[in-house]
């Protein structure tokens, strides 16, 4: 067992953000966490990596204790931030140097490790990593983060503001790191990504809901799924969510996907209601759902409690 | 259609030898939503820069609001309104002090200020944060909130540079059914995003790629085109052939 999360809890005054968070993490895979926006996952993230200490609770990482072994933690961890943290006014090749040397290492030791990213912006490394564009600075980020070889690699969000084409690229290169041996810990907002993760943990208000794998929760799904499209999809939403039947109805790229309270679906009766609402180009569809899908089942779950 | 809102021919941007924008053609009617999208670094941001009268194109013809984008800077951004997930709101005022400050700064009076104020936190159901710091709200709320505060104004036009960019599914979804509504306040739409799902939701996109529009037109259409099942297969055809 490579990172043991053991009851951890942390508050900020009267704001508890972590409440008895435990879960593990085997070696050599990638694990992420997934939740919202305030759920706990950066917090989570810090007390992990040294930078904070919990209120209550152990984490173990490769049987050393993160709050009494912090020296021996922070050379098996890299950290990048959701929030570039590198230094703007040094270039990316001296970031990457003072990186490399507060390690104890040198770029040259560890190159094979990161030569893939690298590259990408090593015809700008003369330049001042303040004026590199969002997409190099993220991967002169992670460049630092793997440099002194890492057995734990923590990463926050790191594709968001990512377009689609180097979020695959980024997500090839995080298979690849795998190889090494390298454990990645890692939180997205995109759930193309959740599914691309060995293992997922879904958090929310700083509690773990379930902890699988990503075909594992799609199974916990209990409800009938059906995807439906018709001409005018917003009026279509607000349509559905008038029906007295429905359990949900959100936006899902050019369809809606809808489920019923009782968790069957009754197609004839949903088909003839759409037509009493005047929507042309009507298709119905029953789909089997995406962790996307659980997401969002989860969240509105617990927004009705 | 109805009127164009947005007209650009032949728009070009350069810093030094590089160039930024090449070239760039199109329209943006009244009423659209329309998705401008493309990868990191092909241009997007220098474009919306000249648009809303903070930067100087290189060459080109352009008007937005029906203001020339050379001429009349001041008259374009009082008619635009703007928010990007990377900046909206002060984080260390309250929620009242930042739609104050956004009110005063576009010239609403007073009044206008207390009654729009009034109208928006009760739509958002944010009445009791209304003396809260913008920094202790969670980022779906406050994401809602700086779309809200930045058509307070209600200008003809909004630019949303990556509105949702580290926003979770629900809230997104939330969101963009914000921004379907505010075509219907006589509110056109210019957003930029990487979620290709939000593509789907726009009436037209235009993809982006080093510098150049390669495709402009519905989404339909788009995946027609391309024999492509979603945007995001779309989008990659079209980013992967440069």
């Amino acid at each position: 067992m490579s990172l043991i999360v053991d009851h951890i809890s942390k508050s900020y005054g009267r704001i508890q953000s972590l409440a008895e968070v435990s879960f593990t993490v085997d070696d050599n895979l990638i694990f992420g966490l997934i939740g919202p926006d305030g759920a706990g996952k950066t917090t989570l993230y810090r007390i992990i990596a040294t930078l904070l200490l919990p209120d209550e609770g152990v984490v173990r990482l490769h049987d050393h204790d993160v709050v009494r072994e912090f020296r021996k933690i922070r050379k098996m961890v890299g950290y990048m931030p959701g929030r570039f943290s590198l230094y703007q006014d040094l270039t990316v090749e001296e970031n990457l140097a003072f990186y490399a040397r507060v390690f104890g290492t040198t770029i040259q030791e560890n190159y094979y490790l990161i030569s893939d990213i690298y590259s990408h912006i090593e015809p700008f490394r003369k330049r001042r990593a303040g004026n590199l564009s969002g997409g190099m600075k993220q991967k002169l980020a992670l460049s630092c983060a793997l440099i002194h070889k890492p057995s734990l690699l923590i990463l926050d969000e790191p594709t968001t503001g990512v377009d689609a084409v180097s979020r695959k690229e980024f997500w090839d290169m995080l298979g690849k790191l795998k190889e090494y041996g390298i454990t990645i810990l890692v939180s997205t907002a995109y759930m193309d990504e959740a599914e691309r993760c060995d293992r997922i943990a879904l958090i929310q208000e700083g509690r773990i809901l379930s902890v699988n794998h990503p075909e594992a929760i799609i199974q916990e799904y209990e409800r009938e799924l059906c995807s439906i499209h018709s001409d005018d999809l917003y009026r279509l939403v607000i349509d559905l969510r008038a029906y007295p039947m429905t359990n949900a109805a959100f936006l899902f790229g050019q369809h809606v996907h809808f489920n019923q309270k009782d968790g069957r679906l009754n197609i004839p009766e949903l088909e003839k209601y759409i037509q009493s609402r005047q929507h042309t180009n009507v298709s119905i569809v029953k789909i089997k759902p995406g962790i996307e899908d659980c997401f969002v089942e989860l969240e509105a779950y617990d927004k009705r409690k | 259609m109805d009127g164009v809102i947005i007209d650009v021919k032949e728009m070009t941007k350069k810093f030094g030898n590089f160039v930024a924008n090449d070239c760039l053609n199109f329209r943006v009617y009244e009423g659209e939503i329309f998705g401008f999208l493309g990868a990191n670094g092909a241009g997007k941001t220098t474009a919306i820069r000249m648009l809303c009268g903070l930067s100087k194109p290189t060459s080109g013809e352009m008007t937005v609001a029906g203001y020339d984008v050379y001429r009349d800077t001041e008259k374009i951004k009082r008619s635009i309104g703007y928010m990007s997930q990377k900046f909206s709101l002060y984080e260390d005022l309250t929620v009242f002090e930042n739609i104050r400050l956004y009110g005063g700064i576009y010239h609403l009076t007073k009044q206008e200020i207390r009654e729009r104020a009034r109208a928006l936190l009760k739509r958002l159901g944010l009445e009791h944060a209304r003396n809260h710091l913008i920094a202790s709200l969670p980022l779906g709320w406050k994401q809602k909130l700086a779309f809200s505060i930045a058509i307070l104004h209600k200008p003809r036009l909004v630019f949303l540079d990556e509105p949702t960019g580290g926003v979770d599914p629900v809230t997104r979804r939330q969101f963009w059914e914000m921004i379907y509504e505010a075509p219907k306040q006589g509110i056109t739409v210019f957003v930029t995003t990487h979620y290709m799902e939000e593509a789907e939701y726009c009436d037209r996109v235009s993809i982006m790629s080093e510098g150049k529009i390669e495709a402009l037109d519905t989404p339909a259409n788009l995946k027609k085109k391309y024999n492509a099942k979603d945007m995001n297969e779309v989008f990659i055809r079209i980013a992967r052939n440069n």
